[in-house]
């Protein structure tokens, strides 16, 4: 369990995070969503102690990070890829961390071997791509067996089946009762990794819900409608109270404000010939735009499209 | 009957420790352990130590070399002042900064990798790890400094013998002139970590080494005579140093005098280390 209360960070007068409170439960997967310069990285320094906020407070179980007594017992963390010293063989760089908690160096072997490390185990970091060393840095956030795990941004670099099996791994460890916090700026990757999410945008909390909710409260649904005689079907559904706007890449209508029964009814009541009728629901991307659209750090002016 | 492991738990328990509070809380040595594994596990410390070990010796055996040949035609006065001790240890002007910048490494790099965030995670009581980091390289400075000290002195009367005026480690001074060889090149590593841990950018550490440990000295030379001889005087690795030479020079502190004046320099340099790893985001 991760209380985050109150949590403010500022670096001179830009504030990188605002008053963010949410929390972490145990037994499921809680993504945390939110474009890039959000403040998640921040964050999640925070709740490991790393910087120190300007006020609020993060505890795990109840503690600091700085309270705990053996540290990677209780939380396991990936924080970037890189944050190890490319001189240093994989089973060394591990065996550094096993030592300094006084965790059983036989541990090293295990955990090297669960993601997949095992054969490199002696090579030194410098070498390692970028998915290898996201796997060493999962390797020392299992170390400890910690109930609680955050990790940052733990598909960058991956390829396919790598990420397959983060996403994998990230359900089980959940499964088992831990509470694992995942940081990602992607949706669709959120999507279908996490149970809850706590999505933030400029530091402030913007959504807090289970991924079901917060398609359902992002709203926007159309019903996409293509027909031979479109002119007439959107004087009628104009008339009934729909709104309606062209569909950018074929000819139809995306109708707003109605369900795809009522302008079926309404078709059939008035003898037009009906080509295609699809409800569509906005996408996890799209919810996602929509809702972070105003704390966006860097957006792109215009939205070119093609014509 | 024990429950089946979870698959990423720690096998052989019926239960993950962490997960049931069985868990010891670590300690100082702890840290002491993994700074050691640390500095043992990276090829450039090796390399260092070696490059430590071949200037000391070496430009010791050259100097002692050189000046036994050229000792028949010196000046009265540097007969007069002539200290087979510092001959014979004179490979330590050089071989103090690979020592040195070692120490600067073994905590710059942490920053320079990012490693220093796995670091504070592992171990976020930040004292500990700084007092760990201390602890081990001060001891592995002191080992290799005594060792190369005497191996350089003992290499160094041999070839002063026959040409120039030698000594013995039991003629008046010489054992602590040597002895103290190993114990200033280990404050100067506390002085040296404590200088990474301020400055944490590898060159940075290291300009401000240099300054300390040749530029300033030099200025110093600059400077009006009364002024040289209060600034050469007090400067704290030329006050060190004097405890690692038999026959004194004027206008300094005594040996001890002077060394405790570099140690205190030490002291001072670790609380701000330790205050300002303290304070900083890592």
């Amino acid at each position: 369990m991760i209380e985050v209360r109150n949590l403010t960070k500022r670096y001179g007068t830009t504030v990188a995070v605002d008053d963010l409170s949410f929390s972490v439960p145990a037994g499921r997967v809680t993504g945390f969503l939110g474009p890039n310069g959000a403040g998640k990285s921040t964050t999640m320094r925070m709740i490991l102690g790393l910087d120190a906020p300007a006020s609020g407070s993060a505890t795990i179980a109840g503690r600091t990070y700085h309270d705990l007594p053996a540290p990677l017992y209780e939380v396991g963390a990936l924080l970037d890829a890189k944050a190890m010293h490319g001189g240093r063989s994989a089973a060394n760089h591990l065996k550094v961390l096993a030592q300094s908690n006084g965790i059983p160096a036989s541990r090293v072997k295990e955990v090297l071997a669960m993601v997949g490390l095992d054969a490199v185990a002696r090579r030194r970091t410098k070498g390692f791509s970028l998915g290898m060393g996201q796997r060493l840095g999962i390797a020392g956030a299992l170390l400890g067996d910690p109930g609680v795990l955050l990790f940052d941004e733990p598909v960058n670099g991956l390829d396919p089946e790598g990420i397959l099996w983060v996403r994998n791994m990230m359900k089980s460890l959940a499964a088992e009762g831990r509470t694992v916090l995942v940081s990602s700026h992607l949706m669709n990757e959120m999507a279908v990794t996490a149970d809850y999410l706590v999505v933030i945008g400029r530091g402030k909390l913007i959504s807090e819900g289970s991924v079901s909710d917060f398609i359902e409260r992002s709203g926007h649904r159309s019903v996409l409608v293509r027909s031979p005689d479109l002119d007439r079907l959107k004087q009628l559904v104009m008339a009934a109270g729909a709104s309606v706007r062209p569909t950018p890449d074929r000819p139809g209508l995306e109708v707003a404000n109605m369900d795809s029964a009522t302008i079926g009814q309404i078709a059939a009541a008035n003898g037009v010939v009906l080509h295609e009728l699809t409800p569509r629901q906005a996408s996890l991307e799209e919810a996602f735009m929509e809702l972070t659209a105003d704390s966006v750090e860097y957006a792109a002016t215009t939205t070119g499209r093609p014509r | 009957m024990t429950a089946p492991a979870p698959p990423f738990g720690i096998t052989g328990g019926d239960a993950p420790a962490s997960r049931t509070g069985r868990v010891r809380p670590a300690t100082f040595l702890d840290a002491v352990r993994a700074e050691t594994t640390k500095l043992r596990s990276v090829r450039s410390t090796w390399i260092t130590l070696l490059i430590a070990t071949v200037l000391s010796i070496g430009i010791s055996a050259l100097v002692s070399a050189l000046t036994a040949n050229h000792y028949a035609s010196a000046s009265p006065v540097d007969k007069a002042t002539f200290d087979p001790t510092s001959i014979s240890l004179a490979g330590f002007g050089l071989g103090q900064l690979a020592i040195a910048i070692l120490a600067i490494l073994f905590i710059t790099s942490e920053y320079s990798s990012g490693m220093i965030r796995t670091s504070l995670a592992a171990v976020p009581k930040r004292g500990r790890l700084l007092g760990a980091k201390v602890v081990v390289y001060t001891a592995v400075a002191l080992v290799l400094g005594e060792v190369l000290a005497f191996i350089s002195f003992l290499v160094g009367q041999v070839l002063l013998e026959g040409q120039a005026p030698h000594v013995t480690l039991g003629d008046h001074d010489v054992l602590r002139a040597v002895i103290a060889t190993g114990l200033y090149l280990a404050v100067l590593s506390i002085i040296s970590i404590g200088f990474g841990t301020i400055v944490r950018s590898t060159a940075g550490a290291i300009s401000l080494l240099v300054a300390v440990l040749f530029v300033l000295p030099g200025v110093a030379h600059a400077l009006p005579t009364s002024w040289e001889r209060a600034v050469t005087k007090y400067w704290p690795t030329e006050a060190g140093r004097q405890v690692t030479s038999v026959v004194p020079t004027d206008h300094v502190l005594g040996p001890w005098a002077g060394f405790a004046d570099m140690c205190v320099f030490a002291v001072i340099v670790m609380v701000v280390a330790a205050v300002v790893l303290q304070r900083r985001d890592a």
